[in-house]
């Protein structure tokens, strides 16, 4: 119909979903919130521009009504009288032939909540001076099927589960927040297999090392950032300003610069919706499309943008397979899946060894980028380098920049690559990520602190 | 209940919860509705970048089992079979019921409310809104040769509704229309780093929305910055803008939050009512009441009136926010600022902020540009979701401003404020200007001494 009407292209998402959290504090499992959805996200393109509307009314009627608007707001109406030149979807690609049961198979309640309790009963065990303890859990599974009239037409189950420790110490006006959370993906027993004790011993640990940690002296300094999560450096810094949304709003320091260094020659960076259980991995994107690895910086230099359908459209950059969404209510866009700086050559210690006075950032927290590429991020626990060792503690850091400026001095990565599930949010919403990195330099960063 | 309807029927909602729950044997029950539908256009040098729009609803229902315990359920699906499933999953979920706390009906979710000023508007469509946006993103780039593209804009209509009800009879409904319009430019001159800024307005229909005032104060910000430079670490008083003080001050928000307290992670204890927070010329209410609060709610999530609170009086803690659970571990009446959960959460709305009536307000006649020390101009603030630990008080934020010296204002660049809320409370030292209201709240400019910048200088 909406080819008929005068539209290039016509995509339909839709989706179901069943969420669950619990919520584990001190000893006792304060909330159960089990959620469940439907709808669906119709897009309508026509030359370079897109109409999208969303519904949660699954009925013919509201499908009707949905596309009409979409292609209202393009001025075509559904009376058009245009051959439609459509010839029907071929057959489905079901990737989700394989995960039928997946559902089904994950934790009941009981097992989910004995497993939180049994994760804030070993916080206890673990730390000192504790006045907070809280384990939260969260299983998502959503179903979702793409069609599109250029022969897109693919299913998709996609599960993903989390669960996080969270700490708060305090001793008089000593006081230190810590939190960590685990995430894997399309794994039934990913919180089964989560081995409880180990994640309480990191975030106790941390705690204890930040009570009475002194805040950190602010200023320009060398950095070394620790592997896994410390990889949203290169996400905020860098990732975002690879995607080809980016490109479009003439954001990215980057647009005209494929083939040219960009980054110190050390660092070589990868997105990718393959890995085995990461959490930003895809089998297909939120576009129909199987999802690829993307090598985005080759010894320092770009060599590819991020790209969605809308992307391709506008910038000429080829489809990547890295259309996301967080749900039927966003238009898919660029999104980053699993990004990480692979690995380099050099051991851990050798990093921490050639800094002379600097910063140790172990753990991150969140972190953004705005609209001129100057990116921020906030460290969750550090420790002051001095002399080439870790010294004390500090606390306090936000570390700021601009991508062009940093990533040509990220000058040693070593050789210890590890993955980390977190979050992103952007212009189609929170969806699940992957950050990564070895042990990397940084040779000059403004910390910001006290 | 058909869903292509846009509006809610409480009645008929009302009667499919009742039959379903009887046919479950569920005796106690409540629920939250909302639907809404917007439109919403983005352009991009002229042209339409993405013209989108949705229809929304989704429901929360509580259930108490026979034994006095809760369970949540949330869905979007509201059709018969949509609500059965909400409705007994939610029961299942009662069994995980925290025995320990227990909420109940707010004793409130019948009070009288107070009627709120809200004329509803038509919708315009997203053909004329398109047109506004692209005539407003035109006058823009032509303030400035710098500026060349407005990277992130968008004008929105929406038009919602509410419903709270429950078992023993509550009904509560709200209709209400908002517009918004957004205009973030991004300027850059030869050899130098690009400059960002923008301006945001709302009113209850896009034909009331401010859109030269917008257009106006997004050129003024941005053209602003092009002149930067860096700042020098060290400690300096800073003139904080009433957006950034009322982020710093929701950030921080789990002082007043009973939530936060009886949790213990809030830097408010159990006891803190009457103590003092901060320098005795400084009040906060928070007051959602308020006729700038665009989207204002006249209900919580649990049914209970909105009503303005005192939270700081003459520097001193008055009062906690509160929902029916925390409310009845203080022994006080709810406040009007839940949700709806089996655990509630509890939120601030708006919040006015300024001296407190018969103090002397800290130093008067404050005027930055008259300083005789250079002064920081905290413009607003970045990345609190990231920069903001809100249980150890402390903050290390990226921010947007100006360092004036000699009463010449000049740009900074990238630079980060850092500090603790608690030091920030007791190192006010006035106000400047008239209080203004933002879309969080109503705030005059806040000087406070003493902050750590740090700078790339």
């Amino acid at each position: 119909m909406g080819k008929a009407a005068g539209a290039d292209l016509v995509e339909i998402f839709l989706e179901r979903t069943d969420h669950l959290g619990v919520l584990a504090e001190q000893d006792t499992i304060t909330s159960v919130t089990p959620a469940f959805g439907m709808g669906a996200g119709i897009r309508v393109f026509r030359d370079q521009r897109d109409g999208f509307v969303s519904t949660n009314d699954l009925s013919e009627a509201g499908l009707t009504t949905a596309l009409t608007q979409a292609l209202g707001m393009l001025g075509l109406d559904l009376d058009g009288t245009g051959l439609s030149g459509f010839e029907g979807l071929p057959a489905l690609r079901d990737f989700a032939l394989e995960k039928n049961l997946w559902l089904s198979s994950c934790p009941e309640l009981t097992e989910s909540t004995q497993k939180l309790l049994e994760g804030t009963a070993q916080l206890q065990q673990k730390g000192k001076h504790l006045q907070a303890r809280r384990g939260s859990y969260a299983r998502d599974w959503q179903e979702v099927m793409v069609a599109a009239s250029d022969g897109t037409f693919g299913r998709d189950i996609r599960l993903h589960q989390s669960v996080g420790l969270n700490v708060l110490a305090a001793d008089g006006d000593h006081r230190a927040g810590v939190g960590r959370r685990y995430g894997t993906s399309d794994s039934p027993d990913d919180l089964r297999q989560w081995d409880v004790a180990q994640a309480a011993d990191e975030v106790c640990t941390s705690a204890g090392n930040m009570l009475y940690a002194d805040y950190v002296e602010a200023g320009q300094m060398p950095a070394v950032l620790a592997n896994r999560f410390g990889g949203v450096i290169f996400h905020e810094a860098c990732g975002h300003l690879l995607e080809t949304t980016q490109v479009e709003r003439g954001t990215t320091p980057f647009a005209e610069k494929v083939g040219e260094t960009i980054a110190h020659e050390a660092v070589t960076a990868i997105d990718e919706g393959l890995t085995g259980g990461a959490f930003g991995s895809l089998s297909m994107d939120d576009e129909g499309l199987e999802a690829q690895r993307t090598v985005l910086i080759e010894n320092g230099v770009l060599k590819r943008f991020l790209s969605d359908r809308a992307g391709e459209l506008r910038t000429g950059h080829a489809r990547t397979g890295s259309g996301r969404r967080q749900s039927h209510t966003f238009a898919a866009a660029s999104r980053m899946r699993n990004t990480y700086i692979a690995a380099g050559p050099h051991q851990p210690e050798d990093l921490i060894a050639s800094v002379d006075r600097g910063l140790y950032c172990k753990s991150m927290g969140g972190g953004s980028v705005g609209p001129t590429g100057q990116f921020n991020f906030a460290v969750e626990e550090g420790y002051l380098i001095e002399d080439g060792k870790l010294t004390k503690p500090v606390k306090g850091a936000t570390l700021i920049g601009e991508a062009k400026e940093v990533m040509p001095r990220i000058s040693m990565c070593a050789n210890d690559l590890e993955l980390a599930a977190g979050f992103c949010g952007s212009v189609s919403g929170s969806i699940f990520v992957t950050v990564g990195q070895p042990h990397i330099k940084v040779d000059s960063i403004t910390v910001g602190g006290r | 209940m058909s869903q292509t309807n846009q509006s809610l029927n409480a009645e008929q909602l009302r009667s499919q919860l009742e039959g379903i729950a009887q046919q479950h044997g569920i005796r106690q029950w409540d629920l939250g509705a909302a639907c809404s539908t917007d439109t919403s256009v983005q352009v991009d040098r002229g042209e339409p970048k993405q013209l989108k729009g949705a229809q929304r609803s989704s429901i929360t229902i509580r259930v108490w089992n026979s034994e006095g315990l809760v369970g949540t359920t949330s869905t979007s699906d509201l059709s018969q079979s949509g609500l059965e499933r909400a409705l007994s999953g939610a029961r299942d979920a009662a069994a995980f019921g925290n025995a320990e706390e227990t909420p109940a009906f707010s004793p409130l979710a019948t009070a009288p409310l107070t009627a709120l000023d809200q004329p509803l508007h038509q919708p315009q469509g997203i053909l004329k809104l398109l047109e506004q946006l692209k005539a407003a993103e035109h006058d823009l780039l032509g303030r400035h040769q710098a500026i060349s593209t407005v990277p992130y804009n968008g004008l929105a209509e929406r038009s919602s509704e509410r419903i709270y009800l429950n078992s023993d009879g509550a009904c509560r409904q709200q209709q209400l229309t908002t517009a918004s319009i957004y205009l973030y430019a991004r300027a850059e001159e030869s050899g130098r780093k690009p400059r960002s800024s923008g301006a945001v307005r709302l009113a209850y229909g896009a034909s009331d929305l401010d859109i030269a005032g917008c257009i106006d104060e997004a050129a003024e910000r941005t053209i602003s910055h092009l002149d930067y430079a860096p700042v020098e670490t060290g400690r300096y008083t800073c003139v904080l803008s009433p957006e950034a003080f009322l982020d710093l001050i929701g950030a921080f928000s789990n002082l007043f939050n009973a939530r936060s307290v009886l949790d213990g992670v809030s830097l408010s204890q159990k006891d803190s009512i009457g103590q003092s927070l901060a320098v005795p010329f400084l009040s906060i209410d928070d007051n959602g009441l308020h006729p700038g609060n665009i989207g204002a709610s006249n209900f919580d999530g649990e049914g209970t009136p909105t009503r303005k609170l005192s939270l700081l009086e003459g520097g001193v803690l008055k009062n906690f926010l509160h929902s029916e659970a925390t409310a009845r571990a203080f022994g006080v009446t709810p406040t009007g600022h839940a949700g709806l959960g089996a655990k509630v959460s509890v939120g601030p709305d708006w919040f006015e902020i300024g001296p407190t009536p018969g103090s002397s307000g800290g130093q008067s006649g404050l005027d930055r540009f008259k300083a005789d020390q250079p002064i920081i101009w905290i413009d607003s603030l970045s990345a609190l979701h990231a920069g903001v630990k809100a249980s150890q008080g402390s903050f290390s934020l990226p921010f947007d401003g100006w360092l004036i010296k000699g009463g010449e204002a000049r740009s900074i660049d990238a630079a980060t404020v850092a500090g603790d809320i608690r030091q920030v409370l007791n190192a006010i030292v006035g106000f400047e200007g008239e209080a203004k209201v933002t879309p969080d709240g109503l705030c005059p400019m806040v000087w406070v001494e003493g902050l750590s910048i740090t700078g790339e200088a």
